[in-house]
């Protein structure tokens, strides 16, 4: 199916994408729906975009859902492993 | 109608889009100056890939002078196709009213050509299958092919991000015959929603066709994904086949 569905944030940070270059993102859009790439039906898939960069200024995942979900886990132990001033 | 010698060439062309925008499309049209018919081709969500200039140029193998226009161009104008969708998707996806501005072009540049019938026919797959119906429901065309399109019927989640709506309302105004093909295990559109779309039409006395193929879940035409699904694929060609042939010899 396509779910269209898709969500959109603003972000603060780098991520090493076309011809190796790091570059800042500052969106990032998330939605769950066919992967261009990955062998699933489905995939959740992360874009990290700078748009004053350019369409091809992106970082792009395509993980399986269980994939996303160990994902947000370990991003959640790594956050909370760290003393609480560090990571405000 | 097929192509007499299987000769064809592609190309890509720049057509005047919605508001005049210039926007490329690929072309494929089959070598000799016989009349034919048209077809526009509408690309899935994820663009101007690969695998649809594949489906454009089988449809000139098939006889047809086919084009698609690149949706996503305005947008991203050069960018690789999945770059230009993210961003396509990240604005809200295409407006209706710029797709019916850019299928409007690209069905009259098909019928400029001096190998044209007057005949076109319309084919759109996943967000592309409704924009299909959409176009069936506001332009002059001879035939419309539905692949999978979800949002004819059924709503839209609420706070939903895509500028997206069901075409329920404009249903009765489909002005050429419908041929829907779905996978029976698709979610969007559903079995359900299917079968919305079958009774509506069949209130209205519209001339329309569906073909509903077990196993086959969402985009089964689509080669280079696992959802491709070989008997649905092959069947649903034959009837796209059949039903242009009808529709836009002669």
């Amino acid at each position: 199916m396509c779910t269209y569905t898709t969500i959109k944030g603003s972000v603060d940070g780098s991520a090493k994408g076309p011809g190796s270059s790091w570059f800042h993102v500052s969106d990032v859009t998330v939605y769950f729906d066919h992967p261009v790439h990955a062998m699933a039906d489905h995939t959740l898939n992360i874009d990290f975009a700078d748009p004053s960069k350019g369409p091809s200024a992106r970082v792009a995942l395509e993980l399986t859902a269980e994939s996303a979900r160990q994902l947000v886990a370990a991003i959640q132990e790594a956050l909370a492993a760290v003393p609480a001033e560090l990571a405000a | 109608m097929c192509s007499m010698s299987n000769s064809l060439t592609a190309t890509t062309v720049r057509i005047s889009g919605h508001d005049g925008d210039e926007i490329e499309a690929y072309l494929a049209r089959p070598q000799g100056d016989e009349r034919r018919g048209g077809v526009v081709v509408i690309h899935h969500m994820p663009g101007y890939d690969r695998a649809t200039k594949e489906i454009v140029r089988r449809f000139a193998e098939l006889g047809y002078d086919a084009i698609c226009p690149n949706l996503h161009f305005r947008e991203a104008p050069g960018a690789a196709p999945d770059d230009a969708a993210a961003v396509s998707r990240a604005n809200g996806g295409v407006p209706d009213p710029r797709l019916l501005g850019d299928v409007a072009a690209a069905v009259a540049h098909l019928r400029a050509l001096d190998s044209s019938n007057g005949k076109v026919g319309v084919i759109g797959y996943c967000s592309g299958g409704r924009q299909a119906v959409l176009v069936a429901c506001n332009q002059d065309v001879d035939a419309a092919v539905d692949c999978y399109g979800a949002f004819v019927t059924g709503t839209p989640p609420e706070g939903f991000p895509l500028k997206v709506t069901n075409l329920v309302d404009q249903l009765p105004g489909l002005r050429a015959p419908l041929l829907g093909l779905f996978g029976a295990e698709d979610t969007h559109p559903s079995p359900g929603q299917v079968a919305e779309l079958e009774q509506i039409l069949s209130a209205h006395r519209k001339d329309f066709e569906f073909h509903s193929y077990e196993g086959a879940g969402h985009a089964f035409f689509s080669v280079d994904r696992p959802a491709y699904n070989v008997p649905a694929a092959n069947d649903g060609w034959e009837r796209i086949t059949a039903f242009y042939a009808k529709h836009l010899g002669g």
